[in-house]
């Protein structure tokens, strides 16, 4: 592996952010993310979490247009 | 720093969703409105056939005179719209695939699906596809790539590009209203879920293997190998994955045909807009917080 320095440069050619400092918002991220896209796209197909589909038949239009699987 | 990404990408995802959505809009509605009408006509023989046994029966009732609402009444709503809907035959359908209905016994009306449900749809993928992207640019950044950052983000845009849609796509092709059984439903979305999942995962894999590679033999060979292990591991799943292949009798090909091609559009705008947006926000970004004098990590 080829080593690191820690250096202040003035032009950002590479610059490289923590794993530690990625990792709380990736896991924050990822959890709104997937509850977001399993409304647009999942939601009263084969999953259900609110029964009486008006999500599902709200963003239906851009489900079938985003190439998602809908009925 | 990651905040910042975060917000810019989020950003980004949103300028690209309201683009792709009026693309969709333009392209795709016409196509999505005639496979409507198509199976509103055809009393969705396809759905039926497969989800229970009433199927000619449920075939001619919906042969019956067309339901009374005018479009526009259809679009509004109100209590009388729904009490049509509460049939014993609308009512078995619903219990065999909840998500399927459109025009005369929706909750919501074509008008706002079209429009505005539409928008918010694509809008709302965009937006949480932009935030998981800029998580993916901070982690390539400075580890994969050492590229400038907005080169890093074209490149990750057009593999993810090619990883989240391109390849499901070409596997398990989006589908218009009226194409595909009602009672399939679990298993297709286990399938396409399930190949999504495996190609965000071959991809991970192969990155780091090219990675480890194009430290030995230069980026190029790494970058090949990265690619042929994608590549490789994707047609074998590919050809052992069981096909989807509903097409009810009778279905225009050309329907088909220009509903899949607006679909498969209305991603790459998505794409291309997120990419080159994010790579421009993400250019300042690191570019101020290194004016600013902060330390960074840099390869050596
Ligand atoms: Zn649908």
């Amino acid at each position: 592996m080829s080593q690191t320095n820690v250096v202040s440069v003035p032009r950002p050619t590479a610059v490289r952010i923590p794993l530690r400092e990625i990792v709380p918002w990736a896991v924050f991220t990822t959890v709104l993310a997937l509850l977001v896209l399993l409304f647009v796209t999942t939601e009263a197909g084969a999953v259900s979490l609110v029964s009486d589909g008006l999500v599902h038949e709200f963003v239906h239009d851009g489900r079938h247009l985003l190439a998602f699987p809908c009925h | 720093m990651m905040k910042t990404l975060l917000v810019r990408g989020m950003l980004a995802g949103l300028v690209a969703g309201v683009l792709a959505a009026g693309f969709a809009y333009l392209v795709g509605e016409p196509s999505v409105g005639d496979a409507i009408a198509l199976e509103e006509s055809h009393g969705t023989q396809a759905h039926d056939a497969a989800s229970h046994d009433a199927a000619s029966h449920d075939a001619a009732s919906h042969d019956a005179p067309p339901h009374a609402e005018s479009p526009g009444r259809a679009g509004s709503g109100d209590a009388a719209a729904h009490e049509h809907s509460e049939s014993p035959d609308h009512a078995a359908e619903s219990d065999a695939a909840p998500g399927h209905n459109h025009g005369d016994d929706a909750l919501v009306g074509r008008g706002v699906q079209s429009t505005l449900g539409l928008l918010t749809g694509v809008t709302g993928y965009a937006v949480a596809v932009g935030g998981l992207f800029a998580i993916a640019f901070a982690v390539v950044q400075g580890r994969v790539t050492t590229l400038r950052p907005r080169v890093s983000v074209a490149l990750l845009a057009a593999g993810g590009f090619a990883v989240a849609v391109l390849v499901p796509f070409l596997k398990y092709p989006a589908n218009p209203p009226a194409v595909g059984q009602a009672g399939t439903i679990e298993d297709r979305t286990a399938l396409y879920f399930g190949f999504l999942a495996l190609s965000v995962v071959t991809a991970m894999v192969a990155v780091a293997v090219g990675r480890a590679a194009a430290d030995r033999a230069g980026a190029a060979s790494g970058g090949l190998l990265g690619v042929g292990v994608y590549v490789t591991v994707m047609a074998v799943a590919g050809a052992l994955l069981p096909a989807v292949d509903e097409v009810p009798d009778g279905f225009p090909g050309s329907l088909l045909w220009d509903f899949r091609l607006a679909s498969l559009g209305t991603q790459v705008v998505l794409w291309c807009a997120l990419g080159l947006v994010f790579a421009m926000l993400a250019e300042k970004a690191l570019g101020r917080g290194s004016r600013d004098g902060h330390a960074v990590t840099v390869r050596q």
